[in-house]
């Protein structure tokens, strides 16, 4: 269950690739939220957002251009020394987007998944290392008759759960999840976001969950974090983010879900987003419009939707 | 309602070096004019094979078709040759393939790319073709299309992209558009706006669609009717009110069953476990039998026949039998069919965008 302790605190976080000889992408442009120990925190946006790319800066597959992030207290991205550097990386670990492409289709699955059991010197001999994988195929769902055979031989769902225990094989306390099922078909989607929520229950995890899919975000995640241009827009619980969402960038993106109810869909009206709405003379922020609910807006646009929320309860 | 597509019997097979994978094992639907009709079903379940063999796109020599009849307007097309089918391809049936990168010639304008099929089966001249590509440009809503139609595919960002894969399947006005996952790879808002514009050019065209995707919400949105595949052969198939509302086959509660709805909290969502057999060597009853909770003795050693639900709606499962034990879908489906459960009003914006 989430706790009140923070166990992530991201602050300004900034990441800009340089393209070319003067262009500059600004993937990342300076955003700031906490994840909580023990919640899921769904982070969603459309293609191209930044979604990603805070991921893995967090994770420090990047250095960041500026800002902070937290973890346990520690500003992780102040270290330097390898030693505390591998101490970190064990206690967040990633899994991937795509099952197919993040396995190394060379090793098999024993040696993928005792990776980090090897980098972190977290086996004493190869029969404690043995019995530890076998462990966590079972974990997963699969059974150690598997240990011997190469990512090819799996199917996609089978695949993310490779991706899972080798996450988990190094006793993380966070995982971010990268569309960890996008891939994957709806049935099999069930089976690894159900997996995810079990293990979450019984390893004490917290997760980033990023993702595409709104309704299945909205099922599995606490909170739920909206991005636009790199930007983050609009935070809140996930049903408060579904009730009562403000910016109008979350309002069209709300819209746009196709849900499996053919009277639903019937009836669906669009709204589109069009960020002239905002007026550009004033200075848009990221601010509190009730406890817990942020939303990224102009000082006018904060007395507005004050009294949107007002004016539904 | 006049009928289209009659598709009867239908077999496919590849030899392979572990032997004949039956990918698709006796499919029979069809698709009046006008209709859309989506195909969903698990990764492998043979939703693209049976596509393909209607434009008779399977690789060779591997891919065959074995048995059955395709009658596109009452003629057999399995019997044709290449070149008329060619003929065919360029005229009357259409399709938009899953990637757009990869159904579009990196090297070659993109008016170029709308333009040939125009200049080659139309026998359009180029000044006509390229006018005909404009326009068709502008219909798919790419503004701008006269200096558009110089650039190249890079210069198109990923929504546009397909729309250009869009309008060069509608470049010759065909009476069947088949459009294999043609959203998947895009975001929910670049999404709604293609979709929206396929139904919009159908209204304008009465073209007819078959749409694959595994996406349910989508198929809520554009399907008249819905098949649904399982192990290469159609388990259940109706209209899209009576496949949501009063689905009847286990693994189509199992699809249901596994997308959340928005208010499920405390409802845990189904996922169908194991996986999909060996086409190789296909159950000899009913295929689904080994994942399916509510399995009877007899699907082990007979495959179900197709029973009759309403005029429209048909489902191969023997739970339809007069003889079988009365079984109840589980909970979440239960609540959908009654509509309660909470897809209809969420999220909160529906209301706003009201008129
Ligand atoms: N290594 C890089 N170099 C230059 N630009 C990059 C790099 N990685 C990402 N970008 C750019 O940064 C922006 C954000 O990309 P990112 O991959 O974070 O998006 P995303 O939200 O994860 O999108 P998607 O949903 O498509 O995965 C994009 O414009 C992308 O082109
Ligand atoms: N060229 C081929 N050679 C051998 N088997 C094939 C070939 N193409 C497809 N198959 C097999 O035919 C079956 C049906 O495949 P098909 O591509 O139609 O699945 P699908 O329903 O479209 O799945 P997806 O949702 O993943 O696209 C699968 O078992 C597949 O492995
Ligand atoms: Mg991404
Ligand atoms: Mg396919």
């Amino acid at each position: 269950m989430a706790s009140n302790e923070k166990l992530l605190e991201v602050k300004d976080l900034k990441q800009h690739f340089r393209v070319g000889r003067k262009g500059v992408v600004k993937a990342v442009d300076g955003i700031s939220f906490d994840i909580y120990k023990g919640e899921t925190f769904g982070l969603v946006g459309e293609s191209g957002c930044g979604k990603s790319t805070t991921g893995r800066t967090i994770i420090r597959l990047y250095d960041a251009t500026g800002g902070q992030v937290k973890f346990n207290g520690e500003d992780v991205h102040g270290k330097k020394s390898t030693q505390e550097l591998k101490k970190f990386n064990r206690k967040m670990q990633m899994i991937f987007q795509d099952p197919y492409a993040s396995l190394n289709s060379r090793m098999n699955v024993q040696d993928i998944i005792a990776e980090g059991i090897d980098v972190h010197g977290l086996a004493k001999n190869d029969k404690e290392r043995k019995e530890r994988v076998e462990e966590l195929l079972e974990t997963v769902g699969l059974n150690k008759e598997h240990a011997s055979r190469f990512p090819h031989e799996f199917s996609g769902g089978q695949r993310q759960r490779i991706g899972i225990a080798r996450a988990l094989a190094v006793k993380p306390e966070f995982i971010i999840a990268d569309e960890p099922i996008s891939a994957l078909d709806v049935s099999i989607q069930a089976q690894v976001v159900n997996l995810m929520k079990q293990l979450q229950q019984e390893h004490d995890l917290t997760y980033l969950f990023i993702a595409h899919d709104l309704s299945m975000v909205k099922y599995i995640s606490d909170r739920i974090g909206v991005m636009y241009f790199g930007n983050m827009v609009e935070l809140a619980d996930s049903d408060e983010l579904y009730e009562n969402p403000l910016h109008p960038y979350t309002k069209s993106l709300l819209s746009a879900i196709p849900l499996p109810d053919p009277d639903y869909e019937r009836g669906r009206t669009r709204v589109e987003y069009d960020p002239s709405v905002h007026n550009q003379d004033e200075e848009s922020e990221f601010r509190e419009i009730k406890p817990g609910h942020w939303v990224r807006c102009t000082p006018t646009e904060f007395q507005k939707y004050k009294r949107e929320l007002e004016s539904k309860s | 309602m006049d009928k289209l597509l009659d598709v009867k019997d239908l077999k496919v097979s590849f030899n392979t070096f572990s032997g004949e994978v039956q990918a698709v094992r006796g499919v029979s639907f069809d698709v009046n004019k006008g209709e859309t009709l989506a195909i969903v079903g698990e990764s492998g379940s043979g939703k693209s094979v049976t596509t393909k063999a209607l434009m008779q796109l399977l690789p060779k020599p591997q891919g065959f078709i074995k048995d059955g009849q395709i009658l596109l307007e009452g003629e057999d097309i399995v019997q044709k040759s290449e070149k008329e089918m060619q003929k065919l391809r360029g005229q009357d049936i259409s399709m938009i393939f899953q990637d757009p990168m990869t159904s579009l010639n990196p090297t070659m304008k993109v008016g170029t790319q709308i333009m040939e099929p125009l200049i080659k089966h139309q026998k359009m001249s180029r000044a006509k073709a390229k006018e005909r590509a404009i326009e068709l440009l502008e219909l798919v809503g790419i503004p701008d299309a006269s200096t558009r139609i110089t650039q190249y595919p890079h210069q198109f960002s990923g929504g546009m992209r397909q729309r250009v894969v869009i309008a060069i399947a509608l470049a010759c006005d065909p009476k069947l558009l088949i459009a294999d996952e043609p959203t998947t790879a895009l975001d929910v808002t670049i999404q709604a706006q293609i979709l929206e514009l396929m139904k919009d050019i159908q209204r304008k065209t009465e073209s007819s669609i078959i749409f694959i995707t595994h996406d349910l919400g989508v198929v809520a949105n554009v399907a008249d009717r819905v098949a649904v595949m399982y192990a290469g052969k159609i388990v259940e198939i109706g209209t899209a009110d009576e496949i949501f509302y009063n689905p009847k086959h286990p693994y189509t509660w199992g699809l249901l069953g596994s997308m959340p709805t928005l208010d499920n909290d405390g409802y845990d969502l189904i996922a169908i476990p194991g996986s999909p057999p060996d086409m190789t060597d296909p159950p000899k009853g009913d295929a689904f039998a080994p994942r399916n909770e509510y399995a009877l003795k007899i699907d082990e050693e007979l495959e179900p026949p197709l029973f009759k639900v309403s005029d429209t709606h048909y489902a191969a499962t023997w739970l339809l039998h007069e003889d079988a034990p009365k079984i109840e879908p589980p909970e979440s489906v239960k609540r959908r069919m009654q509509g309660i459960a909470n897809t209809g009003t969420a999220p909160g914006v529906a209301k706003d965008g009201e008129k």
